[in-house]
Formats: C-alpha cells, sequence, structure tokens
C-alpha cells in the first residue's frame, strides 16, 4: 500500500476577509497515531483539520503529503460534527462511498450491511438515514467515512452532542480504527474523551499550535501555562 | 421502465404516418365558421387526393402566411389586399370563387332602427348617430375591412367615435361572443351568424344590400417568390374549386335551411 | 351556471362515446406535452442543478434571465418560433412550421425556464445541506449533479409537473406555429378556443373538463410512479 504518511504542513496559513484564522502552522503527522486536537473555541482546530483534509484552500505555506495526489484524495475521510445525511436509506448512505468508487452493487451492498450490524443499525437498513436518532446518524456518519478503508481520518467534535452511550459506541469504533491502522486526528472538547484515546496531544491557541507531546506526558504536566489554564477548566483569553 | 419514456416519446415524435399529398390553405374565420369546410375538404381528397390543412386566420395573417411561402394558397375575401399580394408577385393571380352576404346584427329591441333602412350604409349611419355600442372586429380581417368601408360609404370615420365604438382585435366567433354579452351590433358574415350558438339576445336586423357581398377568392402562392411552395397541388385545387362538382356542393350548402353561398367562379369578376 | 352543467354534460358525452376527433385531439395534446416536457427536463433538470453547485462568472445574470423568461408570453414565444420556422425565415428548410415538432419547440421554450428555476431554487438548498459532506468525498462534479438530482428527484417531479401544469394549458405559442390544423395539429387547447369563437360554449367547456381531467390522470399517474419507487429505495 502507498503510504499517505507522514504529513507536513510548513508555514500553514488561513486567511479570510483579512483576518487570520490558522498559521503559520509547521507540523508533521506520523503514522497510526490517534492524535486529539485540543484548544478553545476559535483557536483554529476545524480550520486545521479542513486545511489538512483538502476542503479548506491554504493562503500560504504547504501542505505535502507522502503519497500521490489521487492516493490522497481517495485516502482520507472527514466525520463532521453535525452529521450530514443523505436523504437516502441507512444501507444507501453507506453504501454511497462505494458506489463513487465504482463498487459493484452485490459487492457493496453487502460491505453496507455488514458495517450496519457493526454499528447496532442491522434492522434499519431501509430507514431514511435522516430519521435516525443523533447518536445513530453520527455512527452512520462514521461507518460511512470507514467504509473504503482510509489511511487517515478527520473528525470534528464527532461527540459534541450526543448522550454517554452514543459516545462510548464511538470511541469503541475509534479504537477499532486506529487498531486497524488508521491514523486519527480529532478535535474534541472532551477532555475525558482525550483521556481515553488520545496517543499524541496538540493544543492549540489563537490559530497556531500551542505545544503537542504524547498524550500521557502532555496531559499530566503540561509544559506551558496556557494549557495549564485550559486543563483546569480555566477561561483562556 | 422509466428510462424508455424518453425514447418512447421520441419514436412517437418521429413516426408520423404516412400521408396523402398535404396542401396547406389558409382561410378566414368566416370561411372555416360557416362549416363549408367539413362539406367542401372531404370531397377535395376524394376526388384529387389533396389533403387540405386549413390554417384558420384573419385575411392579414393570411396574406403573411402566403408572402412568407408558409402555405400553399389562400382563400380570403379582402379585394384590395389580394390585389396588392398579386401585384407584388407573391400569388400567381385571384381566381374568384363565390360569395357570402355580410347582415348586421345587433338587439332584437333595435334601439338604433335598422331594420327599416334603406341602405347598409344608412343602417350605419342610424347606429352612430343613436351612438349604440357597436363590436368591430378591428383586427384587418376581410370582415373588418368591408365594416370599414361602410362607414365611409356612411360619410364617417370610426376613428372619430367614442366610447360606443369597441374595436376588439379578435376573430369573428370572439367578436360574435363580445357583441352578445354588450348587446352591441356587429357586422358578421351570414355563415358565421348561422352558425354561432352563443346568440343570447341578438338578432339579424339588416341584409340584403349588394353593398354586403362578400366576394371570396382564391389565390395560390407564386412559386417565383417562394420555391418550396406546393404550386401544382394549388393549381389542381383550383382546378376542383371551379368545377361543377364544386358548384354544386357550394350552392347546395345550407344552414337551417338557408343557403350561404352563390357559386360565381365562372362569372365576370 | 346552466352552461357548466352543460359543458360537463358535454364532457360525459365525448369521453363515454369516445368521440374519435376527441381521442386524436387528446392524444395528440399529451404527445406533443410530454415530448416537449421530456426535452425540456432533460435540459433543465441538469442547468438548474449545475446553476445550483457551480459557480461561474454569469451565474446571477443566467439565473436572472431565467426568472425572467419564466414571464414571457406565450404569444411572444410562438411568434419567435413562427418567424425562425417560417419558409421565409433561418429555419424554414426544415419544413416544421405548422407540424407537431414546431409546437413541441414552442414549448420547450415556453417551460424549460420554468422547470430550470424552480430545480435551481431545490438544488441550491439541498447543495447546501449537502457541500461539506460531498466535497470531503472527493466528488466529481458530475457525481454531484447525480446526487443531488437523485436525492431531489421528488422536488424535480414537482418542478416537472408545474411544467406539465404550464404546456398542457398552452395556447397562444401552439395556435399560432401549429396553425390548429384539424387532423394535424389540433390539441385541446386550440380546439377550445376554436369552440370558444364559434360560440360552442357547451363544447368548449366539455372539452376544458376533458383537458383538466387528463391533467389530473397524468399527476396521478406520475405520483403513484413515483411513490411506488419510494418504497423501493427508501
Amino acid at each position: 500500500m502507498t503510504r499517505l504518511l507522514p504529513l507536513h504542513l510548513s508555514g500553514a496559513t488561513v486567511r479570510r476577509r483579512g483576518k487570520r484564522l490558522l498559521g503559520p502552522v509547521d507540523l508533521k503527522l506520523d503514522a497510526g497515531r490517534l492524535t486529539v486536537l485540543l484548544g478553545p473555541n476559535g483557536s483554529g482546530k476545524t480550520t486545521l483539520l479542513r486545511v489538512m483534509h483538502g476542503v479548506e484552500r491554504l493562503s500560504e505555506g504547504r501542505i505535502s503529503w507522502a503519497g500521490p495526489d489521487d492516493i490522497v484524495e481517495r485516502d482520507q475521510a472527514f466525520v463532521f460534527q453535525t452529521p450530514i445525511m443523505l436523504r437516502r436509506s441507512v444501507l444507501a448512505n453507506l453504501a454511497y462511498p462505494l458506489k463513487l468508487a465504482g463498487v459493484g452493487r452485490a459487492s457493496r451492498n453487502e460491505q453496507a450491511r455488514d458495517w450496519a450490524q457493526r454499528i447496532g443499525l442491522g434492522c434499519a437498513l431501509d430507514t431514511p438515514a435522516p430519521r435516525l436518532s443523533g447518536g445513530e446518524r453520527q455512527k452512520l456518519a462514521l461507518a460511512r467515512a470507514l467504509i473504503r478503508k482510509p489511511q487517515v481520518l478527520f473528525l470534528d467534535e464527532p461527540c459534541a452532542s450526543l448522550d454517554g452511550a452514543a459516545t462510548r459506541d464511538i470511541e469503541d469504533l475509534l479504537r477499532q480504527a486506529r487498531s486497524d491502522g488508521i491514523t486519527i486526528l480529532m478535535a474534541t472538547h472532551d477532555m475525558g474523551q482525550a483521556r481515553r484515546l488520545a496517543d499524541d496531544v496538540i493544543f492549540m491557541v489563537s490559530g497556531a499550535v500551542h505545544e503537542r507531546g504524547d498524550a500521557q506526558t502532555t496531559l499530566s504536566s503540561p509544559e506551558t501555562t496556557a494549557l495549564r489554564a485550559f486543563l483546569n477548566g480555566d477561561i483562556l483569553p | 421502465m422509466t428510462r424508455h419514456i424518453p425514447l418512447l416519446a421520441l419514436a412517437t415524435l418521429i413516426a408520423t404516418p404516412a400521408m396523402a399529398e398535404d396542401l396547406r390553405l389558409a382561410v378566414t374565420t368566416s370561411f372555416e365558421n360557416s362549416g363549408l369546410a367539413d362539406v367542401l375538404l372531404p370531397a377535395i381528397a376524394e376526388d384529387t387526393g389533396i389533403n387540405v390543412q386549413l390554417l384558420v386566420v384573419g385575411t392579414g395573417q393570411a396574406i403573411r402566411l402566403g408572402e412568407a411561402g408558409d402555405v400553399d394558397a389562400i382563400l380570403v375575401h379582402a379585394r384590395a389586399a389580394e390585389e396588392a399580394f398579386v401585384a407584388d408577385g407573391y400569388g400567381t393571380a385571384r381566381q374568384q370563387i363565390m360569395y357570402n352576404d355580410f347582415v348586421l346584427i345587433g338587439p332584437a329591441a333595435d334601439p338604433a332602427s335598422i331594420a327599416s333602412a334603406e341602405t347598409a350604409a344608412a343602417a350605419l349611419a342610424d347606429i352612430s348617430t343613436v351612438q349604440a355600442p357597436f363590436v368591430s372586429r378591428g383586427d384587418d380581417s376581410g370582415t373588418h375591412k368591408a365594416e370599414l368601408a361602410l362607414w365611409a360609404a356612411a360619410g364617417t370615420d370610426p376613428a372619430t367615435f367614442g366610447d360606443w365604438y369597441n374595436a376588439v382585435g379578435a376573430g369573428m366567433g370572439a367578436a360574435l361572443n363580445t357583441a352578445s354579452g354588450l348587446n352591441a351590433y356587429i357586422l358578421a358574415d351570414r355563415a358565421s351568424w348561422l352558425n354561432f350558438g352563443n346568440k343570447g339576445d341578438l338578432a339579424l336586423l339588416f341584409a340584403g344590400d349588394p353593398a354586403l357581398f362578400n366576394q371570396y377568392t382564391f389565390i395560390p402562392v407564386n412559386p417565383d417568390a417562394q420555391p418550396g411552395t406546393n404550386i401544382d397541388g394549388a393549381t389542381r385545387l383550383q382546378d376542383w374549386l371551379i368545377s361543377d362538382r364544386a358548384a354544386d356542393l357550394i350552392n347546395g350548402y345550407t344552414i337551417a335551411g338557408e343557403p350561404l353561398f352563390v357559386f360565381n367562379a365562372n362569372a365576370a369578376p | 351556471m346552466n352552461d357548466i352543467t352543460q359543458g360537463l354534460a358535454e364532457a360525459a358525452r365525448l369521453v363515454v362515446t369516445r368521440d374519435p376527433d376527441l381521442v386524436n385531439i387528446s392524444l395528440l395534446s399529451l404527445r406533443v406535452t410530454l415530448t416537449a416536457l421530456v426535452i425540456a427536463s432533460a435540459i433543465a433538470i441538469p442547468l438548474g442543478t449545475m446553476l445550483a453547485i457551480q459557480r461561474f462568472r454569469f451565474r446571477r445574470t443566467v439565473i436572472a434571465v431565467l426568472n425572467a423568461l419564466m414571464g414571457l408570453p406565450p404569444v411572444v414565444v410562438g411568434l419567435v418560433v413562427y418567424v425562425l420556422l417560417s419558409r421565409a425565415g433561418p429555419l424554414g428548410v426544415l419544413g416544421l412550421l405548422f407540424t407537431p415538432a414546431a409546437m413541441i419547440i414552442a414549448q420547450v421554450i415556453i417551460i424549460t425556464p420554468l422547470i430550470a428555476s424552480v430545480t435551481h431554487q431545490a438544488m441550491r438548498d439541498l447543495w447546501a445541506e449537502y457541500h461539506d459532506l460531498l466535497i470531503s468525498m472527493n466528488t466529481t462534479k458530475a457525481q454531484r449533479i447525480a446526487t443531488l438530482m437523485w436525492d431531489g428527484r421528488r422536488t424535480l417531479l414537482t418542478a416537472t409537473l408545474a411544467g406539465f401544469g404550464r404546456a398542457i394549458g398552452e395556447v397562444g405559442a401552439i395556435m399560432i406555429v401549429g396553425g390548429n390544423i384539424d387532423n394535424a395539429t389540433r390539441v385541446l387547447t386550440t380546439a377550445i378556443a376554436l369552440e370558444t369563437g364559434k360560440g360552442n360554449f357547451a363544447l368548449a367547456l366539455g372539452l376544458g373538463f376533458v383537458l383538466i381531467g387528463l391533467a389530473i390522470v397524468v399527476n396521478l399517474a406520475i405520483h403513484a410512479l413515483s411513490r411506488t419507487e419510494r418504497e423501493g429505495r427508501w
């Protein structure tokens, strides 16, 4: 398999209407890790994710993957904070990425059914996806992101408005994905979730990477006062 | 199944049934409304094999269709316009076929007392004197032109008339509907009047003045002006229209027992 | 009131006796309108969808023009098509004037802007909903258009039915370009105009009721089709 990672960002900057939303960011993302993005609202987590995923353009700087462009476009997926459901059945939502990839009907329906089972929607194959509960929708969005076995998965606060049970299901799926070798970068507000899942932590303030390191050390003994304050639950300026 | 619908639709569009020789003839609404076409067209198809497609329009539009070569011949009743049509090279020659007559229709109570008028011009003069409501075709048709000629003969000018004069700019039937609604006077051809189904309070009040005779003329479109037209068919149709068989059918056509047309193809113009 | 009763009776008589003229006229109405609808939809639906998702320089202008064309009087369309197809006109050699094809062309011009405009509005909302997902999945432009059209198909059906309604009831344009020729280009609406002109209100109303009935049947049929589909797909 052609490896996408590591991913390098150098001087990555995003400006919109004269305001700097991100950067400059210099960052290297290694394969096989689950990295959690922390930081207050407006610190640039979402913008960073979108830039890496390629749905947001850089104003300055560069972003370079190890693999060729077509693989880069194909082998990554994104899960949004508010899941976007196609106005189709659960089965059709799961099969959609495979259909885009030109997978035959029988094969894609079989894989979609497997995934529906795994996320507990095996009995709801024909239910219109927009009618699912919030937790079910987010699980479906995650399964849909994973169904093409991406090398990299981005998640933007996927559990922001979910209850405990749904959050646990999502976390289980993420652990499974990581053990399958998928590199994961996830923004979250939930400190508990960061402690439960993270291999690495990136802490952002005002559009820049303020501190990063492996989760164990960084979360227990942060180097910067800002991260210490953030972990304490203080309001950052 | 759904994906076949466009194909089916296209197939029906393309598959027009094979037809006998078609000939397009622009006729005036008054001719069509008379119902004579329903008698003549089957006979024409039977005798000549020509399938005459009628375009029922006003005289003005009929002449435009002829000028553009969109029809093969015209059958109209507006002498000055016909002569100009031929003089400008759009038509080969005028062939008079038959005439019917115009009649003055109005409210049965006849407020302008036109029933007792001496001439058609005098009748119109009476209407303008009492300013009784009058409906005019106002569409540059043969009937409209005949009406304008009568107003001129009465020494009046519709341009100076007040609210009582309604130029509706519509075909004979629509104008009759308007007259029926307004209970107004109107000049109509006899055939349209007899066939009209919405007479309301209207009645035939004045007829018979030779000035009201309405001459129908057949003119083939000149192939020199419009090469694509069917001059051969038009010539054969003309031959049929002046034949004895046509004469019998035209003279024998009646509505409610009343003959409508007088065949005069062989009379001096 | 009496006229309406007579009209209903006339409509019943025409339908019960399967009046051959009525059958011909109705079939031609359907053939012309449905063909025009298929062609117009094939142009307007992808166009409207493209306008919703594609940013280009004259997009606003195109949308404004479409919306303006929706209000175009059919008579004007008829006149323009007449001038083009007239033997003396630029497309005269095709010999299409006073044929069903000419009526189809006029109707396509009349309803394409309507369908495209309704499509554009519906697809714009759906695109706002789907935008991030479809961009994230790295879809091609064609895939985006196909996805929006498929998932918005019920709204598109409404757009199409609006086009059908406008086309089947249209008289001004097809009177001019079709010529209302008996057994060749006479359709329900021009026949109604003709009978009204003759003062035969009962027959004209009867034909009118047949037209309404036909439109209802077509609407129900299309809705029934889409409902079966929904059960299968959802």
